[in-house]
């Protein structure tokens, strides 16, 4: 049985990433976001899923773009308690990508799973 | 019921602010009521006095400021989201020692946690965005 089936009573607020981490504001101020609702007190999930996916690769280099990235930020989830990511198993595959290439632990989901994750949350950001 | 909005896309550049507006007013004639409309990512830029389009086009910041007015709902925008993308009110513009400031008449800068403050308390949260 997956934590999906069994931990997720008490969680509030789902934020999901769709957009890639570089070329926009999108994955930083999505993930400013989560960081601050886990701050003031609420239980924060993430979903990555079709180019949001790139935001969990290893051996990213924002600083070639001009950019700070959001590695060190992801590396300081589990300091606000955002225990719970998830990413969507077809986005991966569609991108050549597996689990091996991410640098945080991930549970992955199918897009069949995908209703039950969103009706556990009271709140979905979407970005 | 309570509404509040999100608003992630500029004025002039993409719909997002555009769809909202008539989402607020959609709401307000039905007989709702609106509690703060929340403005993040390039929406920040709604918020700038210095909004200046030909006078046959529509004036997004005007039009949020009136409504807001008249229906007494917030106008708060990432204070973050803001600074960065040059939307300062006076205090920020003397904080960062900026020659001007341009946040537009009853917006308020303030922080994030509005914004999930407000997914908490309205019954509703409608975001717009790219």
């Amino acid at each position: 049985m997956s934590d999906l089936e069994t931990s997720q009573q008490d969680n509030q607020i789902l934020v999901i990433f769709r957009k890639a981490p570089a070329g926009s504001a999108w994955a930083r101020e999505a993930l400013d976001l989560a960081l601050v609702g886990a701050a003031f007190g609420q239980k924060v999930s993430l979903l990555f899923m079709g180019d949001g996916v790139f935001q969990l690769l290893e051996q990213q280099n924002p600083k070639l773009i001009g950019q700070k990235g959001t590695q060190a930020m992801m590396q300081a989830l589990p300091m606000y308690e955002i225990d719970n990511l998830y990413v969507e198993g077809h986005s991966l595959v569609e991108r050549g990508l597996d689990l091996e290439q991410l640098a945080v632990n991930c549970q992955v989901l199918n897009a069949d799973e995908m209703p039950k994750l969103l009706q556990q949350h009271q709140q979905v950001f979407n970005f | 019921m309570n509404y509040s909005i999100a608003i992630y896309g500029g004025p002039y550049g993409h719909q997002a602010s555009h769809s909202a507006y008539h989402f607020a007013q959609a709401v307000l004639a039905k007989g709702h009521h609106i509690q703060r409309v929340f403005f993040y990512h390039d929406g920040v830029y709604n918020a700038s006095a210095l909004v200046s389009p030909p006078q046959d086009e529509v004036n997004l910041p005007q039009q949020w400021q009136q409504l807001a007015n008249t229906h007494q709902f917030e106008l708060t925008v990432c204070i973050a989201a803001a600074v960065r993308r040059g939307v300062l009110d006076a205090n920020e513009a003397r904080r960062y020692q900026k020659p001007a400031a341009n946040l537009a008449e009853g917006y308020q800068l303030s922080g994030l946690g509005q914004l999930i403050d407000a997914s908490l308390e309205s019954d509703r949260l409608i975001s717009f965005g790219p």
